[in-house]
C-alpha cells in the first residue's frame, strides 16, 4: 500500500543513517527512518553476563531475534550451514534503534591519514600485501573528513585526551570532555609503555566523563561493552541525533520495519522502499531519496535484493562489486599475568592505548592501535582467558580463576585488514527470512598478510605487557576465516571509478541519482582502529551535502 | 538393558519422565548424576562447587528455554554416564569415587569414553556440559546459577551496583551492603 511521498527515506537507525536523517530533518526535509529492530531505553538495561551483544550464550537482547533471521555461512573448506544470530559465522552487530552504538564499547577513533592511502603508502614497499588483494586508496582523504570528525566528536560527545598521541592526524579542536580518571591497569601499562619509549594516552570514547548533552557522567560499572548504559552516559545515535531529529517535527521513526527492496523506476532511479511492518503487512514508502544504512552485510543484501530490468544482478552491481571486500578487524594481542592485583573494578575498562604500531612497521603494510581491553566479566574471562599450562576444568582450573582473575591484563588491537575480492556477501539461492526475503550468504577468508601483521601485533602486545611487569605472558592469535562482525565494512566500496566501486565519494550509488549508502559498507579499507567515528564523520559529510544540494520532492 | 527399558517405554508412549520436585525437566536420578558431573568440573574447596552454586538448576531451567534443543542430549548423556560408571565401579556416577569420576570425564574430553555407552567417544557431551557448567557457575545469578554470587565472591568482584532495579536484587543478596 503506497504512503504519502517524503523527501527521503533512511533505512537503518545505526551509526550512520540517523546522522543523515538529522541533517536532512534539520534542513526542513520530511524524512522517514525505518529500523528493523526496537527502540530500547536505559530502563531496558540488564546487566546480564550471558545475554548481551558481546555474549549471546542466551541470545542477543538488541537483535536480531533468534528465529526468522537466518544467514548462510560458508567456511574455509567450502562447507555451508544455515546459522542463527547467536551461532558462530553469523557476524552479528545489532538490530535496534542506535544499532551497534546502543551497546558498543564506544571507542571514538579518527583513522590515521595513511589509513586513507594504503596503496600510495605501501605499494612499492610491501608488494605481497597487494597480491590477490583489493588494497587501495580512498577517493577522499583525512583532511576531507577532519571537520566532520570534529562535528561527530562534539555533537555525539567524546571524552579522552589524544594530545599525547604524536601519530594522529592534524586536528583543530580538542575533545569536548576530559578522560575518565585512570584505572590501575592504565597506570601499570603507562609505566611499561614509557619504559619502551612508546607514546601512551587516554582512549577517546563516545562516553560522558562529565555531564554532557543533558545526560550524566559514566558511573564506571563493569557491564559496559555489549550493554545499554543504565545511566545513559554512553553516547550513540539513539540518545543524540535521533531525539534531535524527532524534535524538529520533520522525522518519523518507524521501528520493527524490515525493508524488502528499493523500488526502482524505469530510468533506474529509486522511487521508494517496500517494507514489512511488525505485523507482516507490506508497505510502499515513496521517496525522493533513499539512504541505505543497514551495515555492511545487510546493506549489500538490500542492494542485491533490489532488482529491475536495468539492474538484473542488483542495484549498483553492474560491475559485480556489491558485497565484495567484506572485512572487519583481526583482533590479536596478549594476556599478561601479574604478581599483584591489577583489577580495580572501574569500568569501562579500556582506557589506555598506543598508536606507535599503526603504521611504519618494518616489512608490514599497516598495523594496529593497541589498547587494554574492556572489563572481562567472569564468564567471559573463563571462556576466553586461560594460561596455556592450566587445565580446562577441575581443581587446578578453579584455583587459576580464583588467583588470576584480578591479576591479568589483556592488551589487544584491531589489525587493519587487507581486503580480498572473494570475501563477500551474496544472496543465498535457497534460504529466506521470515518475510520470504533471500538472506545474506557470507563466504571468504583473510588475506595472508593480514595474519602476518596480526601476529606481529600480538608480539608487540606481549612486549608491552612484559615491560609493564607481567610475569607470564601468552599470545592471543587469530583464525583465517572471513572477517566481519561488529566492525563489518567494505561491501559497497567508495571510489571515483564506477567499474571498481559502488558509490561515489559522496556515498551516492554510481548508477543512480538518488540512492545513497551511508555506513561502513563504503569503507575502502577499515583503518587500524574501531570504525564508528569514521562512519559518523562520513554520514555528517554526506548528509550535509545532500541537505545543501539535493532537490526535495 | 532393563534399566533403559523403562525410559524407552515412557518415550514411546510420548510421556516424559516426571521431573524431580522443584525442577522443570531433570528427573531425580538425573539431578544427582548431573550434580556429580558439574561438581567434578568445578569442585567445592574453600569456595562452593558447581552443585552448591546452583549450576544444576541453571541447566534445568535453560533446558526448558534456550537449551531446549539439548533436552535429549542431556537425557542420553546422563543415562550413559551412569551406566558406564556402574560397569566400571559398581556404583552410579554420583556415588563413584572422585578419582574415577575425574578419570571418566578426562576420557570423555579426549573422545575416548567407552564406546558401549558413548558411541562417539563422549567428547560432544563433555563439551556441552563443560560450557553450561561454566556459564551457570560464573554467569549472572538471574538465571538460577551462581547462587549467592558464589563465584563473584570467590574471585573478589563486588555485586551489582546499587542502582535502579538492581537495588532490590542487591539488597536481598547482600543485606550487609544495603
Amino acid at each position: 500500500m503506497p504512503l504519502p511521498k517524503v523527501d527521503a527515506v533512511v533505512i537503518g537507525a545505526g551509526a550512520g543513517g540517523p546522522i543523515v536523517a538529522k541533517e536532512l530533518a534539520a534542513a526542513g526535509w520530511r524524512v522517514v527512518l525505518l529500523e528493523k529492530g526496537r527502540w530500547h531505553t536505559p530502563a531496558d538495561c540488564r546487566k546480564d553476563d550471558l545475554r548481551n551483544q558481546r555474549n549471546a550464550t542466551l541470545g542477543y537482547p538488541f537483535g536480531p531475534e533468534e528465529e526468522g533471521n537466518p544467514r548462510v555461512f560458508v567456511d574455509l573448506d567450502g562447507r555451508e550451514r544455515i546459522v542463527k544470530p547467536s551461532e558462530p559465522g553469523y557476524n552479528n552487530n545489532a538490530f535496534c534503534v542506535g544499532g551497534g552504538t546502543l551497546s558498543y564499547g564506544a571507542m571514538a577513533w579518527r583513522y590515521h591519514p595513511d589509513d586513507f592511502r594504503m596503496r600510495s603508502t605501501y605499494a612499492a614497499k610491501i608488494p605481497r600485501a597487494f597480491e590477490n588483494s583489493t588494497l587501495d586508496d580512498w577517493p577522499i582523504s583525512y583532511d576531507d573528513l577532519e571537520p566532520y570528525y570534529e562535528k561527530a566528536e562534539w555533537e555525539i560527545g567524546v571524552s579522552g585526551d589524544v594530545s599525547g598521541d604524536p601519530f594522529k592526524g592534524p586536528r583543530r579542536r580538542p575533545l569536548p570532555m576530559p578522560p575518565l580518571p585512570p584505572t590501575r591497569e592504565h597506570e601499570i601499562l603507562e609505566k611499561g609503555a614509557r619504559r619502551l619509549g612508546l607514546h601512551p594516552f587516554s582512549i577517546p570514547m563516545l562516553r560522558n566523563s562529565v555531564p554532557y548533552n543533558g545526560r550524566p557522567a559514566c558511573m564506571r560499572c563493569r557491564w559496559c561493552v555489549g550493554f545499554a548504559c543504565e545511566v545513559d552516559a554512553k553516547n550513540g545515535t539513539q540518545n543524540t541525533v535521533i531525539p534531535t531529529a524527532l524534535a524538529t517535527g520533520n522525522l518519523e521513526l518507524r521501528t520493527e520495519c524490515s525493508a524488502r527492496e528499493i523500488l526502482l523506476d524505469e530510468k533506474g532511479n529509486a522511487a521508494g522502499v517496500a517494507y514489512f511492518d511488525r505485523d507482516g503487512r507490506l508497505w510502499e514508502q515513496p521517496a525522493r531519496y533513499v539512504v541505505v544504512s543497514c551495515g555492511a552485510i545487510e546493506s549489500a543484501r538490500l542492494l542485491l535484493n533490489s532488482r529491475s530490468r536495468l539492474y538484473p544482478a542488483g542495484l549498483g552491481n553492474r560491475f559485480d562489486w556489491v558485497g565484495r571486500n567484506l572485512q572487519g578487524h583481526t583482533y590479536t594481542g596478549a594476556n599478561g599475568l601479574f604478581e599483584e592485583i591489577v583489577y580495580d573494578d572501574l569500568g569501562p575498562g579500556a582506557s589506555i592505548a598506543v598508536c606507535d604500531w599503526v603504521h611504519g612497521n618494518p616489512g608490514l603494510a599497516g598495523g594496529a592501535m593497541l589498547a587494554n581491553e574492556f572489563i572481562r566479566l567472569p564468564y567471559q574471562f573463563v571462556s576466553g582467558i586461560r594460561a596455556p599450562d592450566v587445565p580446562r576444568w577441575g581443581r587446578a582450573h578453579k584455583e587459576f580463576v580464583r588467583h588470576a582473575y584480578r591479576r591479568i591484563i589483556p592488551v589487544q588491537g584491531p589489525t587493519q585488514e587487507i581486503p580480498v575480492f572473494d570475501s563477500r556477501v551474496t544472496l543465498d539461492p535457497r534460504v529466506r527470512d521470515k518475510f520470504g526475503i533471500p538472506v545474506a550468504r557470507i563466504s571468504g577468508y583473510r588475506h595472508p598478510h593480514t595474519i602476518e601483521v596480526s601476529e606481529s601485533m600480538a608480539g608487540r602486545a606481549a612486549e608491552w605487557l612484559r615491560a609493564s611487569g607481567a610475569v607470564n605472558v601468552w599470545l592471543r592469535r587469530a583464525g583465517r576465516g572471513v572477517s566481519g562482525g561488529q566492525h563489518q565494512a567494505g561491501t559497497c566500496r567508495m571510489g571515483a571509478d564506477p567499474k571498481t566501486s559502488v558509490v561515489d565519494p559522496w556515498c551516492r550509488v554510481h548508477d543512480t541519482d538518488n540512492v545513497y549508502v551511508v555506513d561502513a559498507s563504503v569503507h575502502v579499507t577499515n583503518g587500524a582502529y574501531n570504525p564508528v567515528l569514521t562512519i559518523m564523520a562520513i554520514a555528517y559529510r554526506a548528509g550535509e551535502r545532500l541537505a545543501r544540494e539535493g532537490r526535495r520532492a | 538393558m532393563f534399566l533403559a527399558g523403562s525410559l524407552g517405554a515412557a518415550a514411546a508412549c510420548g510421556r516424559k519422565p516426571a521431573p524431580a520436585p522443584g525442577y522443570r525437566f531433570l528427573t531425580q536420578a538425573e539431578v544427582e548424576t548431573l550434580g556429580a558431573w558439574v561438581d567434578t568440573l568445578i569442585p567445592p574447596d574453600e569456595d562452593p562447587g558447581a552443585r552448591d552454586a546452583g549450576v544444576v538448576r541453571y541447566i534445568d531451567i535453560q533446558l526448558t528455554r534456550w537449551f531446549r534443543r539439548h533436552q535429549q542430549d542431556y537425557r542420553d548423556a546422563l543415562a550413559a554416564l551412569d551406566r558406564w560408571a556402574r560397569s566400571r565401579t559398581g556404583y552410579g556416577f554420583a556415588r563413584a569415587p572422585a578419582g574415577e569420576r575425574e578419570e571418566m570425564l578426562r576420557l570423555m574430553e579426549q573422545g575416548k569414553a567407552d564406546a558401549a555407552w558413548f558411541p562417539g567417544g563422549g567428547k560432544q557431551a563433555f563439551e556441552l556440559v563443560l560450557a553450561h557448567a561454566m556459564q551457570g557457575f560464573y554467569g549472572n545469578p538471574r538465571h538460577g546459577g551462581n547462587a549467592g554470587y558464589a563465584s563473584w565472591k570467590m574471585i573478589g568482584v563486588p555485586p551489582m551496583p546499587v542502582r535502579g532495579r538492581e537495588h532490590y536484587l542487591a539488597a536481598k543478596t547482600f543485606p550487609e551492603r544495603s
